[in-house]
């Protein structure tokens, strides 16, 4: 058991380097723009606020598998992974030139609460050319894979955009949603979300939920090695399909459907139970490989 | 915010190598780029850090790691959101050591 547990490296407790480190093929990773030549935030120098060298995000190339990939991995522990202008900027950089490289995928480490507040319209900006670069990469054939399990999830202009991309990995530790609980809280009151009961957040906007509903294309351990397994099994089996208004169709049928089902729900458990899962309550105990052979199992 | 700037006499690195950064910009925690400096026999360091009033703080501590590290020839800058001492001791010490090679 102990060898076991020494033996996991936890991607929500590593930072951006490090996950970089354990998903890629070893001694692959070349950073674009590193540290000593990338520019901090102007907006945040003008606030007196310390920048970081690389405004929090690590963007470059490397390998998967013996795959060529470019990556972009976004750094939580700095300002929660917002997006400001030059963190933005080096995103879409990225996504411009994984349209002329042709790389087998974009691997998108996403771990940001959204727009960095500070930085205002640029940053509001840099997060709508992020969603414009992801689409264009798409449509230009590239999968854009996002991997989220940071300690911020993917949240606000975050969330849109990891929903944006052509699939996502999550862990149970990992969080998915547009508003944060908190902003919720802030803005609706406490009757309607609770941010500090994190049981209810995890069960609105955790790992295992998104799974479950769908929103997520495979659930992994909260483990470097599984997010790097996980990655490789995808560009091995996904095809990147065609735009069509016809799949729009479907897809924006399945959202109302889902909208008719489960919109006065207050809680995952309830959304759990219209699935057909027998016993919800018993859903967050569930380890990783229970909780797919549960999902397996359901009616569709 | 408040911006220190230090230069300290320390005796020249045993492995220039590629610019090391360690450590990231959180709460209670700093990161640190070295890189090549212009003075083989001095350590040059930058400090923005969002604590203000602690340069004595900082000189006694970077004072110490510049005496007992040979880290001569090396241009540090750091961007700090309220490290301890000693966690910048630590953090100094390890991008010293990936500098040089030891990543």
């Amino acid at each position: 058991m102990k060898s076991l547990i020494a033996a996991r490296h936890s991607w929500f407790e590593a930072t951006a380097r490090a996950r970089l480190a354990g998903l890629l093929d070893a001694g692959s990773r070349h950073e674009i723009m590193p540290p000593a030549t990338s520019e901090a935030s102007p907006h945040l120098a003008i606030l007196d606020i310390p920048g970081a060298f690389d405004d929090g995000v690590v963007v470059g190339s490397g390998q998967l598998a013996g795959q060529p990939v470019l990556f972009a991995a976004q750094e939580g522990q700095f300002m929660g992974g917002a997006v400001g202008e030059i963190h933005g900027a080096k995103i879409v950089g990225l996504l411009r030139r994984a349209m002329r490289e042709k790389p087998a995928a974009v691997l998108f480490l996403i771990d940001s609460g959204g727009v960095r507040l500070h930085e205002a319209n640029a940053g509001l900006i840099a997060i709508s050319e992020i969603m414009r670069a992801v689409l264009a990469a798409r449509a230009a054939g590239i999968p854009v894979l996002a991997l989220v399990g940071g300690s911020c999830g993917a949240f606000g202009g975050m969330g849109i955009v990891a929903k944006l991309c052509s699939a996502i990995l999550i862990s149970e530790e990992g969080r998915l949603a547009l508003s944060g609980p908190e902003v919720i809280e802030t803005v609706a009151g406490v009757e309607e979300f609770d941010s500090k009961d994190r049981s209810l957040v995890w069960r609105v906007t955790g790992g295992k939920h998104r799974y479950l509903m769908g929103d997520c294309a495979s659930l992994v351990e909260d483990d470097l090695a599984a997010f790097r397994l996980g990655a490789i099994d995808f560009l091995a089996q996904w095809q990147e399909p065609a735009p069509s208004v016809a799949n729009l169709r479907v897809t924006q049928k399945v959202l109302e459907d889902r909208l008719a089902a489960y919109a006065s729900f207050r809680d995952g458990l309830q959304v759990w139970a219209a699935l057909g899962i027998a016993e919800p309550e018993a859903v967050p105990m569930l380890d990783r490989d229970e909780l797919v052979a549960l999902k397996e199992g359901l009616p569709t | 915010m408040e911006t220190l700037d230090f230069r300290f006499d320390s005796a020249p690195v045993s492995h220039p190598a590629d610019p090391a950064l360690c450590g990231v910009v959180g709460s209670g925690n700093l990161e640190i780029l070295v890189k090549a400096g212009s003075e083989s026999t001095a350590c040059q360091v930058c400090i923005k850090t969002a604590a203000r009033g602690f340069g004595d703080t900082w000189r006694a501590v970077i004072g110490s790691f510049a005496a007992s590290h040979a880290a001569g020839g090396t241009d540090i800058a750091i961007n700090d959101m309220g490290a301890t001492p000693a966690v910048v001791s630590l953090r100094l010490a390890q991008a010293l050591a990936e500098y040089q090679g030891a990543a």
